[in-house]
């Protein structure tokens, strides 16, 4: 009875101590590592989260129209249409995680045990097994040949602890012990990262919100149009794309974003772009992609009016609506307008897209109510802006016809990403740019002469270290002339 | 003279550096070597001028950038790097005949350039790629990307001199790896002397690669041309032994060649994690408040990375040592590759949307 329990006691120890074993092990590393890698590619193959028809479309032209549905199921069962939220998924990153962890514990102790390790003086028997070795002799006294070697181990930047029998003198120094905690640096900045993601998934916020010029919203949107409340309101005062020269590449989207909290204006009319967000509250809002509202009653157009010989002064007009010119007689009014104007062949004006990429009015002028004549004015070209008669009206925005799209996201995890990225840039330098190196000199008294052996080891850039050797005994020794 | 003529000086001394280094592997002939070398360093030389230049150029077209932000660029900067690192390294290590290894990638590279005619015009660019983070990112990617290639052609000629059996697993990969490679070179070969040579093609805006070959519109040319690849392969499986005992013959060692490939995986590492998976996750969080979003050029970016993760680790493990983690660095170069052009290319194609422009 009693065995019986023992060995029950010792056989749950060894399961335990299996698991942790089998957790510890590099090849189960690089096991996972592998199938990270490759069930990654499915989801680069089959689009994620997208509609079902573009999906299923897409197993049509794979597998062809009899085959596409079964595949569709079983691509369903996998998840593979969403595969990176994926139960399996997350598994597989939770135990590479685990793996990650436990390996690193097992590893830890032994690397502390070998960082605070005083370093042992050279065993001259085993001068031939140091993997870099020098040795030469001296003429002089020992003390000469100590002032002669102390400026290279100082130079190769060693403390240096001597040692002294008689006849006998060692300087034995280690540098650089810590950067063997480097790898575990970088082991610990990926699970940082992942906590950093986590943190991310199960309190942050990632929607959008399309602001109309001049509209304001206290609402943002999830991807599938669920509401999500600020709480705060943000307004968007203005929004305009510019364009390379006259062409229709896009060279900058910009809106004008009014945050208002309890009532205040507490960010006004700051502009965002692409690359430059707005953040308020933990929320970043991004310029994300911009569209036209062409059935929006509400426009203005926006002209910049100056007489000739006058100062330059902003109009705003409705769609129909009338302005002056100022101390004239004359009167605009907006006939019709185009977002986009351009002429076909055979001449006639047409509009190429919905977008403003180059808005043009037509506008009537008319002297004390006579028709005087009609003009088409257009954003880009400034030639269109001079009237006949020296004033100059230039069209400046379209306003209201357009609404920014704003990305919004709420990511309280990021700056825990961020550190974690520090933290692996740092352990990467450490891990693949520094080194531990140790030297031993060892100088014995031979009558008129010293007889000097080095001995040297790094873990890493052995080859570096031994040029480096090499360069400062021949710069403080040899030159001197010395036999070697 | 512009930038482009010195581009095309660049060009024309790496792919007769590629032809001398060869022919001095066959003949071991020291002084066609020292030539092949001169002449890598001219190349080098036009193509450093012609960097500058473009990158002058933006300026006064008022565009002003570094000239790393499309395809063509970019694959320009990358054959700049690998001839740098190779130089490098055969200053270093005086492994000449490592030349006829790395010059074929660097023709490889550029021949895709020209037969698919992408455009080379100095571009203003969008909004979103108006960053100091892409740019960083860029330029890092391509450092990582060229030290990749020259551990790939390392590993690839480990596994030439470590492998004898013919039915060695190691022995097939690197005939195949190796006869693809080659076969690919062939095949832009055929191309150019087909297009530049005989019919005067300007490559302009046309998609010409291997489209005389493998993507010949007659049928019978293309079942020819897999027909013939396959000969190939088998012949270089058969005969392998000829280009070991010839890489022997220059005292090299598989211990150094082993070396050498963690060295420049050691370098590509750290820089690529750094810029192209760190920067590149900065950018997009500034771009678009996203700094992982799982599309298919990240995901590819992240299965090239734990390739050469998992390429470090298993060099830890005792058994795996030698062949197998040779085979994870070819792979890995290989992965490079899809990253760049693939997920472009056959991706995109899947899902047609975009394409090579
Ligand atoms: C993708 C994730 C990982 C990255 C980026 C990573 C990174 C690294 C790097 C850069 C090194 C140094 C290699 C060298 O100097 O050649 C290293 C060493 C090491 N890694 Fe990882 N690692 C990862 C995952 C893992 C996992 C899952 C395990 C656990 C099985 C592991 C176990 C080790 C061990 C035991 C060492 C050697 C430590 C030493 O020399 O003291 N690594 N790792």
């Amino acid at each position: 009875m009693k065995k019986e329990k023992l060995d029950t006691g010792i056989e749950k120890k060894n399961i335990i101590d299996r698991v942790w074993k089998f957790l510890a092990s590099v090849k189960l590393g690089i096991i996972l590592i592998s199938l990270i890698a490759f069930t990654s590619i499915i989801g680069t193959i089959i689009e994620q989260n997208v509609q079902p028809e573009k999906t299923m479309k897409f197993f049509v032209k794979l597998f062809g129209p009899e085959l596409a549905p079964k595949a569709y199921v079983v691509a369903q069962k996998l998840d593979f249409t969403d595969m990176y939220n994926s139960t399996w998924f997350l598994s597989i990153l939770f135990i590479f995680s685990v793996n990650l962890i436990v390996c690193s514990l097992e590893r830890l102790p032994a690397i502390y045990r070998a960082v605070n390790e005083p370093l042992k003086p050279l065993n001259i028997e085993a001068f031939n097994k140091y993997s870099i070795k020098k040795h030469f002799k001296l003429k002089g006294n020992m003390e000469n040949a100590k002032k002669t070697i102390y400026p290279i181990i100082k130079r190769l930047g060693f403390k240096t602890e001597g040692e002294r029998s008689i006849g006998i003198y060692q300087y034995y120094a280690q540098k650089g012990m810590k950067t063997r905690y480097a790898v575990y640096v970088i082991h610990l900045s990926i699970i940082v990262i992942f906590a950093g993601a986590v943190i991310g998934n199960l309190f942050g916020f990632n929607g959008y919100l399309n602001l109309p010029e001049g509209s304001k919203s206290s609402l943002a949107y999830t991807r599938d149009g669920k509401q999500h409340p600020l709480g705060f309101t943000i307004k968007c005062d203005d929004f305009n794309v510019d364009f390379y020269g006259n062409s229709d590449m896009p060279s900058n989207y910009t809106s004008w974003l009014t945050v208002i909290d309890n009532g205040v204006e507490v960010i006004k009319t700051k502009h965002i772009q692409v690359n430059k967000p707005l953040q308020y509250e933990g929320y970043t809002f991004y310029q994300s992609s911009y569209g036209p509202i062409p059935d929006n009653n509400e426009v203005l157009l926006v002209f910049k009016v100056t007489p000739k010989g006058g100062k330059p002064q902003f109009v705003s007009v409705g769609k129909n609506g009338n302005f002056n010119i100022e101390s004239t007689k004359l009167t605009g009014k907006i006939v019709t307008f185009s977002p986009a104007l351009a002429f076909d062949e055979e001449d006639k004006p047409y509009t190429y897209t919905k977008m403003l990429n180059n808005p043009a009015a037509l506008v009537s002028f008319t002297e004390d109510g006579q028709p005087k004549y009609d003009r088409l004015i257009l954003k880009r070209y400034s030639e269109t802006w001079e009237l006949p008669d020296g004033h100059k009206v230039e069209l400046v925005d379209y306003f209201g016809y357009q609404y920014t799209g704003l990305q919004v996201r709420k990511d309280p995890g990021v700056w825990i990403v961020y550190l974690g990225c520090i933290l692996m840039a740092i352990g990467l330098y450490a891990s693949f740019f520094l080194n531990h190196k140790k030297i031993w000199v060892y100088l014995t008294d031979e009558k008129g002469y010293i007889d000097i052996k080095i001995a040297a080891s790094a873990n890493k850039h052995k080859q570096g270290y031994e040029i480096k050797i090499d360069t400062l005994l021949k710069k403080y020794i040899f030159k001197e002339k010395t036999t070697k | 003279m512009s930038s482009s003529e010195f581009f095309g000086y660049a060009t024309m001394g790496y792919i007769v550096a590629m032809i001398m280094y060869i022919v001095f592997i066959a003949f071991k002939n020291e002084r066609l070597g020292f030539s092949a070398s001169i002449i890598t360093i001219i190349g080098f030389s036009c193509h450093t001028i012609a960097f500058i230049m473009r990158w002058l150029d933006s300026y006064s077209m008022g565009i002003g950038r570094a000239p790393l932000t499309n395809l063509y660029e970019s694959i320009v900067f990358f054959v700049w790097c690998l001839m740098l690192g190779y130089l490098v390294i055969e200053y270093k290590y005086k492994y000449r005949f490592f030349g006829a290894f790395v010059t074929p990638i660097a023709g490889m590279a550029l021949g895709f350039v020209g037969l698919t005619g992408m455009s080379q015009e100095i571009q203003p660019l969008v909004p979103a790629l108006k960053s100091n983070w892409l740019l960083a990112h860029v330029t890092m990617s391509f450092i990582a990307y060229s030290a990749f290639a020259l551990s790939f052609v390392t590993a690839l000629l480990y596994l030439v001199v470590a492998t004898e059996k013919k039915s060695e697993g190691a022995y097939i990969f690197w005939t195949i790896a190796g006869s693809v490679f080659f076969i690919i070179i062939a095949a832009m070969g055929i191309d150019y002397v087909r297009y530049a040579l005989v019919e005067g093609v300007k490559f302009e805006s046309q998609n010409y690669l291997l489209t005389s070959t493998f993507l010949n519109p007659n049928k019978t040319i293309t079942f020819l041309s897999y027909l013939v690849s396959i000969l190939i392969i088998v012949i270089v499986w058969h005969y392998g032994f000829v280009l070991k005992n010839l890489l022997i013959s220059f005292k090299i060692k598989t211990a150094i060649l082993d070396e050498l490939t963690y060295k420049m995986v050691a370098v590509g590492f750290p820089i690529f994690t750094l810029g192209g998976l760190i920067f590149g996750a900065i950018w997009a969080d500034q771009a678009w408040g996203v700094y992982w979003s799982w599309d298919p050029k990240e995901t590819w970016s992240l299965i090239t990375w734990l390739f050469y993760a998992g390429y470090l680790h298993a060099r830890m493990l005792k058994g795996w040592r030698g062949n197998k983690v040779a085979i994870i660095a070819v792979v890995g170069f290989i992965t490079v590759v899809f990253t760049y052009l693939g997920v472009n290319i056959f991706l995109a194609g899947l899902h047609s949307y975009g394409d090579l422009s």
